[in-house]
């Protein structure tokens, strides 16, 4: 993976610097609210509704043991124990005191990591693809590129102060497990006559108007990764809505003006300013020697038998590797009842464990907010299972109805404006509980306490999103999202659902599929595109249903 | 039509935990709802909530939120606010932020 330059160790801890004497001047009193909330928001700091808390970025989802024991340290020492995985890759800490945050932030920086631009309206953390260098249908690693891009991005002088925030997001395999059409720009590698190039998606997004990102490129050579996004970046910077937030996304200027127009101003400051960058190839040369892949240690290429556990463990939570003797293993961090997303230190460090003694030193943060131990020799997966379920890590439901993505919610979160984890938990204890998870088999389910959709309901199976009317919890649902390289935004329902019905409505909703499917091999999402959304809503509004299911 | 005025109380987020706290009749911050001042009209509510603004040394953020009230003190009246009071759902961190609760 990517190691720190003296470059980047001396532009991280002098920001560490500055927020150290910004916090001193807060609190003495030498700055106000209003002045400090965008200085400590640059450096990862929100106030939530109960505490503080602090975003790490992950760059593109990826971390050594080193960093995750680091984060396990952090978590103890200034924090309550535990962190939360998020769906942009991330992990936040949901109570740091404000004096401990200088200090956290150095101890990030011992591992070269930092909480800068997990904030603000600037370039976030891109994200990727969590089987990136692992994966059997890859075309190239996308890693290297997002590095690329978060050097290019970080601190960039012009982008510090865009109309929003800009989420760029990269795949470089077949399968887009990233998303990348949900985001302002999408990027998909693409060979063309032998070159590697990318396909360019602009405008995608979820949040209050959700759009599916448009081609704005249908191959970008590597070399003009870097100034094409600059150009992009560069005209939405002039164009985008500044007057109204909700309003100023890439997005509604693509829409607002037109993808030709937007590509003709792409394509023009690109043309103007191209010549100003150097060539990639010899940044993208160093940077891919830091993402070399491990010296694999042969195996066999058969899963190892075991107890029925163990393989209903491989049935749902391996997927396939570039060499056939490893296998890539999801750890659920979605054991049902837990909050999604949250690991505790010690099973942070069982993790970093595993990671060096069976995954070459190698983790990843998925965007569906379980973690990823990439490169796995089969013959090693007996002792990682036995290893995890010691660690409480080895639920069998990796893509399963009790994996669900489920933002903080209003219990933490102050955007929030209804739970999203108590849902989830509810809704996986009852598959749980009812041992129907594997009869149902693959179904993405996703839970959004707000409008801005940070649990990516749109783009689920079922999506739930969490609303106050008249003062109550309203949870409405969609069905047939899909966030794959098919993406779908999903349709809603009709009339939401108080906090004591939903989960009764989810459960009529895949009781009608089990009953509508036309065999055990047919889907949640392909039955969907098949019937459509009326028998869902006949399943979940009709008077017979909820009293079948009452 | 102008809202009709409802008992308040006057809220914000402690400066230096990030906790919620309430402001009591003495100009304490409280980190208990029990304790705070109920403001039972719009101009004393918003002499308090002006003179709450000013202690920005110690909180962030002072709002008015609505509440019941009841001899033991005020309670939350939005579901906002009584997660706000009782903590989140999470076993760990439950409560343990607000002593008296």
């Amino acid at each position: 993976m990517y190691a720190y330059s003296d470059f980047d160790e001396s532009f991280v801890r002098n920001r560490v610097r500055q927020f150290r004497d910004q916090v001193e001047r807060r609190i003495d009193g030498r700055l106000s609210e209003d002045e400090f909330k965008p200085l400590r928001l640059m450096n990862g700091l929100y106030l939530q509704l109960h505490a503080y808390m602090l975003r790490v970025a992950i760059p593109y989802g990826t971390l050594d043991a080193r960093q995750m024991r680091q984060l396990a340290t952090i978590s103890e020492r200034w924090d309550r124990g535990y962190g939360h995985f998020t769906t942009r890759q991330n992990i936040q800490f949901n109570w740091p005191k404000l004096r401990d945050v200088p200090d956290m932030l150095d101890a990030l920086a011992d591992v070269g990591m930092h909480a800068i631009q997990t904030s603000g309206n600037c370039v976030r953390n891109v994200t990727s693809d969590h089987f990136a260098g692992a994966a059997a249908d890859e075309i190239a690693d996308p890693r290297p590129y997002a590095e690329l891009l978060r050097q290019w991005s970080s601190d960039h002088p012009e982008f510090q102060y865009l109309p929003r925030k800009f989420k760029i997001a990269i795949t470089g395999a077949t399968a887009d497990r990233a998303v990348t059409r949900a985001h302002d720009i999408g990027l998909r590698v693409v060979a063309r006559d032998g070159a590697v190039g990318f396909e360019v998606s602009v405008g995608g997004g979820l949040g209050r108007t959700p759009m599916i990102g448009r081609v704005i490129r249908d191959f970008l050579p590597e070399a003009d990764l870097v100034p094409y996004v600059e150009a992009v970046l560069g005209v939405y910077n002039q164009l985008g809505r500044r007057d109204n937030k909700y309003k100023a996304r890439i997005k509604i200027a693509v829409h607002e003006m037109g993808l030709d127009t937007i590509r003709d101003l792409v394509e023009a400051r690109f043309a103007e300013t191209r010549s100003e960058f150097p060539g990639a190839e010899a940044a993208l040369a160093e940077i891919r020697a830091a993402f070399r892949a491990p010296d694999f240690r042969a195996g066999g290429t058969a899963i190892p038998s075991g107890s029925p556990a163990f393989r209903a463990w491989t049935d749902t939570n391996l997927a396939p590797h570039r060499r056939e003797d490893h296998a890539i293993v999801t750890v659920s961090l979605k054991t049902p009842g837990q909050q999604p997303g949250d690991a505790s230190a010690d099973q942070m460090r069982a993790i970093a464990d595993l990671a060096e003694t069976y995954g070459y030193d190698e983790i990843r943060i998925s965007h569906r907010q379980n973690v990823i131990l990439p490169h796995v020799r089969k013959d090693d997966l007996p002792a990682v299972f036995e290893a995890l379920a010691a660690a409480g890590l080895a639920a069998a439901n990796a893509g399963l109805i009790s994996d669900i993505i489920a933002c903080p919610g209003m219990d933490y979160c102050a955007l929030a404006t209804a739970r999203s984890i108590p849902v989830a938990q509810e809704i996986a204890v009852l598959f749980e509980t009812l041992d129907l998870a594997h009869e149902v088999g693959p179904l993405r389910l996703n839970v959004s306490g707000c409008i801005n959709a940070c649990g990516h309901h749109h783009v689920a199976d079922i999506g739930i999103l969490g609303l106050e009317r008249a003062g109550v919890e309203t949870y409405q649902i969609t069905l047939g999202g899909d966030p794959t390289e098919r993406i779908a935004i999903g349709e809603r329902t009709g009339p939401g659902f108080a906090a004591d019905e939903i989960v009764g409505a989810v459960e009529r909703i895949v009781t009608a599929y089990l009953e509508l499917r036309d065999s055990a091999d047919e889907t949640f999402a392909e039955a969907y595109r098949r019937l459509g959304l009326a028998p869902f809503q006949k399943a979940l509004y009709s008077e017979e249903s909820r009293e079948n299911a009452a | 039509m102008k809202r009709r005025f409802h008992p308040s109380v006057v809220t914000a987020n402690d400066l230096f935990e990030g906790h919620p706290v309430w402001r009591t009749a003495d100009g304490r911050w409280s980190a208990t709802i029990r304790e705070a001042e109920v403001l039972r009209d719009p101009e004393t509510a918003e002499a308090r909530l002006a003179a709450a603004a000013s202690d920005a040394a110690r909180v962030v953020g002072p709002y008015l939120a609505e509440v019941a009230t009841a001899p033991e003190g005020p309670a939350p009246l939005h579901f906002r606010e009584v997660f706000r009071v009782r903590g989140p759902a999470h076993a760990s961190d439950r409560l343990d932020h607000l002593p008296g609760e």
